[in-house]
């Protein structure tokens, strides 16, 4: 039998209704959330389209109808389409910014009619698209650079075109396209490394200001060196069998921290603790080269090269920061951060978010209750702070069950992914993984007080047409391609 | 086996996700279930975000005498959560409403399109500005309104009468004003006009909050976090202006019942020491509750006070113009001092006729001045436009005359700090071409070397020529802000603008502006020890002639130049020059001798008819 269209029994039978079903109900819990944060007073209508509650109403509708539709389209539409689709999308990333509106700072939303769009939330779905079809021809080796300059560029490129739209935020969820190339075949050392680099850049700069008790270090420049030689034990410890070095090292790193802490402002004067824990990374490196050159192994040398580069980073990131960025970008930058844009100083909006999910306790004030929302403490509560609603209004019980529902999303997707017969599926089923995975760290963490504010939506939760259709779109194509998987398999 | 191995990843990445999804479980458990805190800070209102509004800056002349202060007023707030169940009628009677003004201003608030952003739980402005007698009844009443606040504002008070269109005034930010700026809330006040406009950002200063911690039962149980997150307000910053406040008095008493304006400038600066536009207002009529209504009133009267003449007038300068058809023709070889032209009673060529008054002929270049002989200026811009071996045609000699006075400061904006400046016209070739059709040459437009046709200038334009001249061929963007406390002066401000024209020629021009004052048009200027160097105008328009002046003193080392404008004053002698005088000798000497307060006094009671067509 050549391969057809799917008949509607099959997709009723093949389709992975558990996906659905979650989706739904993440759905459902997403409306009840826009609701109550956009709640005001008495006698509203949340019906009214002219409010936000009314909107996200209707956009919901759009993207089951958007979703059923997916469905219903011949999945080798996509094999076949994915570079046409994804050079349209770059070609509309590279006009967006001419064609759009100031948007709070950003020239990423196109205006059409009384409909705003944002192209940067589908481009997700065409380099998704893009990358599986790459990376699913035959012979593709991610370890062969050619092959793995080609994968990052396709990434790289939205990611860069995002950036001049001034939508720093969205263009950073394309990193998440790293895990997808961990998945096939890249050095985990490469996650590891941009991993260390980040938190080295975050901690340094955003805990910079803040002095560290009984000493004249800052908690930013300690905390940092103190990581740089705990990372490198790290990596020490993953790839070398030597235990004996590792256990010596790490006993005089520890034993050195705590004496220098106790020593400062007790039986010393206070002084910058800092300066020993750059003495410990020296003594690592030392230690690292030495035991290099006496087995004739390039590994330890590596990992010292992991830690003086870890070292130059950290002090470069604030002379870059302060001395070679010009003010504006050092403003971008900040807020990112969230050093800037807070109206009674550093933290406060997150300190507000800390508050508002706080009050919520072990079951919440109940739908339509919550106070600190409304009294629009937090910034953006419907939007990419909508979680704050969620902790506040249904409590421990409401958050833990919206984060396992993600959780369990995202495990389902991954075990939807293993079980494709192509890379193709595979790949794109990876993206939509690492996708959902990067909104949700980065958009709860932050509304937690655990990662930078980084104004990226919450998933099927956050405000906006543009959002929830982008990630309908992502998920409901990799669940069309995961309903022809059998078909494959008794055709070709 | 390779792929074996990679797949053993998804549990690496199962693994990640699951791990973040615990810490996030146990980051949430530590703030919503194990911690009291936040439901203790969060418990209904916790908090009240005071807004701590800085005192807008002061304002003085200068001499650093006050000219601006602020004195407190009251703004009454609702926080409509709160707000049940109180006596309305009591309310009403008590601030001295009517009921219906009561439903209608808070249905006005509950509608979120007219008050944006509109929440039940933060305090909205009920009634602003009530005044302090009121406020005395109100406060022993409040305990019984519920959900109603006083919120203590600060209102512009003003020492003197004087200076209202320089000053300006603060409003209630409009809507779109406040969508503008973020710093701006409804009830905010903002700068409206004049350097309360202009200076808006050092003026306002920077708002503080307090942020408090309140019970259930919205008792006040003090600072949130011991003030970690609360700011103390900024005061805004003190402007001196340049203005001398009693140069002003005079020049707005000798203006009274007269449509016109006087600029003066201090040329080695740029600074303006008087800026007088007429008629004027009472800048106290625009604070208060009275506001609205006077501002309604101003707005309807027929003379436009509200109109800041001295920089939105466009007048036509007349014959205070020749002085820069001198300094051009000189600097482009088109005459020397000593090349004259005929005289018989105007400018005479074929069909083309340009009046002048009786005086002696031919004319050189000082008794051309001193006498503003029309002739003279005609012969020199015909001369210039019509000379196609140096320029190559009409139209390119125009142009190189046009850039001669644009170099001058005509034309376009100068850039004073002010709100609202016009440009004044100077027409270039291609208006010409239009206008006539490419069928134009210099006696088409010869009125243009009289200051006439389609040359105008605002009032403060003449005044800088003036004081271009005074600096013998620079200046300085004139400005009304001396200072801003702890802020340097704008460099715009700092920068000289030189002519196009050679020092040497003004210095020929001066001349001839002095011997205007000991025999010429101005001779009622030829005051002892002043050393006054002046020129009249006589601007012809459509009703009675307007009476010009300018002239600055003393002449070496100038420290004031002015000019004045009177409309329909007629010839410049018999208002602009008296005037202009008078506004020197207050300025050099620091007062007017007796003969002169008497003089003063007589102007300032002439009046002039207009009627009451709307100008």
């Amino acid at each position: 039998m050549a391969r057809a269209n799917v008949s509607f029994r099959h997709l009723f039978t093949q389709l992975d209704w558990f996906t659905v079903v979650v989706y739904l109900l993440l759905l459902a819990a997403g409306c009840l959330c826009v609701i109550g944060a956009c709640y005001n007073y008495g006698d509203m209508d949340i019906l009214d389209f002219s409010l936000r509650s009314g909107k996200q109403i209707t956009w919901i509708g759009c993207s089951l109808v958007l979703a059923l539709m997916i469905l219903l389209i011949d999945d080798r539409v996509f094999d076949t389409f994915a570079n046409v689709i994804y050079l349209a999308f770059m070609l509309l990333l590279l006009v967006t910014p001419f064609l759009a509106t100031d948007h709070k700072g950003s020239y990423s939303w196109i205006t059409v009619g009384s409909l705003s769009i944002q192209p940067a939330e589908f481009a997700k779905c065409a380099t998704a698209l893009a990358l599986a079809k790459l990376m699913g021809t035959y012979g593709f080796n991610l370890q062969r650079t050619r092959n793995f300059a080609r994968a990052v560029f396709l990434v790289v490129l939205p990611l860069v075109l995002i950036i001049l739209q001034k939508e720093t935020g969205s263009a950073l969820v394309y990193l998440a396209f790293f895990v997808v190339f961990y998945r096939e075949g890249m050095s985990g050392s490469v996650l590891f490394v941009g991993f260390a680099a980040i938190v080295y850049f975050v901690v340094g700069l955003r805990y910079d200001p803040f002095q560290l008790p009984h000493t004249t270090a800052t908690v930013g420049e300690f905390v940092v060196q103190l990581l740089v030689w705990v990372f490198t034990a790290f990596l020490f410890a993953i790839y070398q069998k030597e235990r004996k070095l590792l256990w010596k090292l790490l006993g005089f790193g520890v034993g050195l921290t705590a004496l220098s802490l106790a020593l400062s402002d007790h039986v010393l004067p206070a002084y910058n603790v800092a300066w020993v824990q750059l003495v410990i990374c020296v003594v690592f490196v030392g230690a690292l080269l030495v035991h290099s050159f006496r087995f004739r192994q390039l590994r330890p040398a590596l990992i010292a090269l992991f830690a003086v580069g870890s070292l130059a980073l950290h002090f470069s990131s604030n002379y870059v920061l302060d001395d070679v960025l010009a003010p504006h970008q050092q403003v971008r930058i900040r807020v990112l951060l969230g050093l800037e844009d807070d109206v009674n100083g550093a933290g406060y909006n997150v300190h507000q978010s800390e508050i508002a999910i706080g009050s919520g306790g072990l079951t919440g004030k109940g739908f339509l209750n919550g106070t600190q929302t409304k009294l629009k403490y937090v910034p953006e509560q419907d939007t990419d702070f909508i979680f704050c609603t969620v902790g506040e209004e249904h409590g421990f019980v409401g958050s833990a069950v919206v984060l396992l529902l993600f959780l369990t999303l995202i495990l389902r997707l991954i075990y939807l992914a293993e079980r494709q017969t192509y890379a193709f599926g595979r790949v794109y089923g990876y993206c939509v993984v690492s996708i959902f995975l990067f909104h949700l760290i980065i958009n709860v963490g932050m509304v937690i007080g655990l990662t930078p504010v980084i104004g990226i939506p919450l998933p099927f939760f956050s405000y906006g047409g543009s959002s929830l259709w982008g990630f309908t779109l992502l998920l409901f194509i990799f669940l069309r391609i995961d309903l022809a998987r059998g078909l494959y398999r008794r055709d070709r | 086996m390779k792929a074996l191995q990679l797949e053993k990843r998804k549990f690496t990445i199962g693994v990640v996700a699951v791990l973040v999804v615990m810490i996030y479980l146990v980051r949430l458990l530590f703030l919503q279930v194990f911690s009291d805190d936040y439901k203790r800070y969060a418990d209904s209102n916790a908090f009240l975000k005071k807004i701590q509004y800085p005192a807008r800056g002061l304002i003085t002349d200068r001499n650093g005498r006050l000219m601006v202060y602020n004195e407190p007023s009251y703004n009454m707030m609702v926080i409509m959560n709160e707000q049940r169940g109180i006596d309305t009628l009591e309310f009403c009677r008590t601030i001295g409403i009517t009921r219906q003004q009561y439903e209608d201003r808070m249905n006005d608030i509950k509608n979120p399109a007219k008050n944006h952003g509109y929440s039940r739980f933060t305090p909205q402005l009920f009634i602003s500005q009530i005044p302090p007698k009121q406020f005395a009844i109100l406060q022993e009443k409040l305990y019984k309104f519920k959900g109603f606040y006083i919120e203590k504002r600060a209102v512009r008070h003003y020492a003197t009468s004087v200076a209202a269109h320089v000053l300006g005034d603060v409003g209630e930010a409009s809507p779109e004003e406040i969508e503008q700026d973020a710093y701006y809330r409804p009830g905010d006040y903002i700068g409206k006009l004049g350097v309360e406009k202009s200076y808006e950002e050092d003026l306002r200063g920077v708002k503080g909050m307090k942020i408090m911690l309140r019970d259930v039962h919205g008792r006040i149980k003090g600072h949130y976090q011991n003030g970690r997150f609360d700011r103390v307000p900024e005061p805004g910053r003190t402007l001196t202006l340049s203005i001398d406040r009693n140069l002003q008095e005079l020049g707005e008493r000798l203006m009274r019942g007269k449509i016109g304006s006087i600029v003066a400038i201090e040329p080695a600066t740029g600074e303006v020491l008087c800026m007088v536009s007429s008629p004027t207002f009472d800048p106290h009529m625009l604070v208060g509750a009275d506001r609205g209504e006077n501002y309604k009133q101003l707005r309807r009267d027929p003379h436009i006070p509200l109109l800041n003449r001295a920089i939105m007038g466009q007048y036509p300068p007349g014959s205070t113009f020749k002085t820069s058809q001198a300094l051009t023709f000189l600097q482009e070889g088109i005459i020397t001092p000593q090349t004259s032209y005929p005289c018989y009673h105007g400018f005479v060529y074929g069909r083309t006729r340009v009046g002048c008054h009786g005086h002696a002929s031919p004319t050189a270049l000082t008794y051309a001045i001193q006498t503003s002989c029309n002739s003279y200026f005609c012969w020199g811009f015909y001369q210039m436009i019509m000379n196609k071996r140096k320029y190559g045609s009409y139209a390119k000699a125009f142009t190189r005359w046009k850039d001669h006075m644009v170099a001058m400061g005509f034309g376009y904006r100068l850039g004073i700090d002010l709100p609202g400046e016009k440009r004044g016209m100077i027409p270039n070739a291609e208006y010409y071409d239009k206008h006539y059709n490419s069928r134009w040459n210099a006696l088409t437009i010869i009125s243009d070397a009289i200051g006439q046709g389609e040359v105008s200038l605002t009032p403060l334009q003449i005044a800088n020529l003036c004081a271009t001249i005074a600096n013998r061929g620079h200046y300085f963007v004139p400005h009304v802000v001396k200072k801003v406390e702890g802020k340097e002066l704008a460099p715009e401000f700092k920068e000289a603008h030189h002519t196009m024209v050679d020092p040497a020629y003004y210095s020929m021009v001066v001349n001839g502006m002095r011997h205007a004052v000991l025999g010429g048009t101005c001779k009622a200027a030829n005051l002892p020890g002043l050393e006054i160097c002046g020129k009249t105008g006589t601007a012809e328009n459509r009703g009675h002639d307007h009476s010009v002046f300018m002239g600055f003193a003393p002449m070496n080392n100038p420290r004031i130049a002015v000019s004045v404008y009177v409309e329909n004053g007629g010839f410049g002698a018999v208002y602009g020059v008296p005037i202009g005088a008078l506004m020197i000798e207050q300025y050099l000497h620091g007062g007017l001798s007796e003969e002169s307060q008497v003089k003063a006094e007589v102007f300032s009671q002439k009046t002039i008819s207009y009627g009451t067509r709307k100008r």
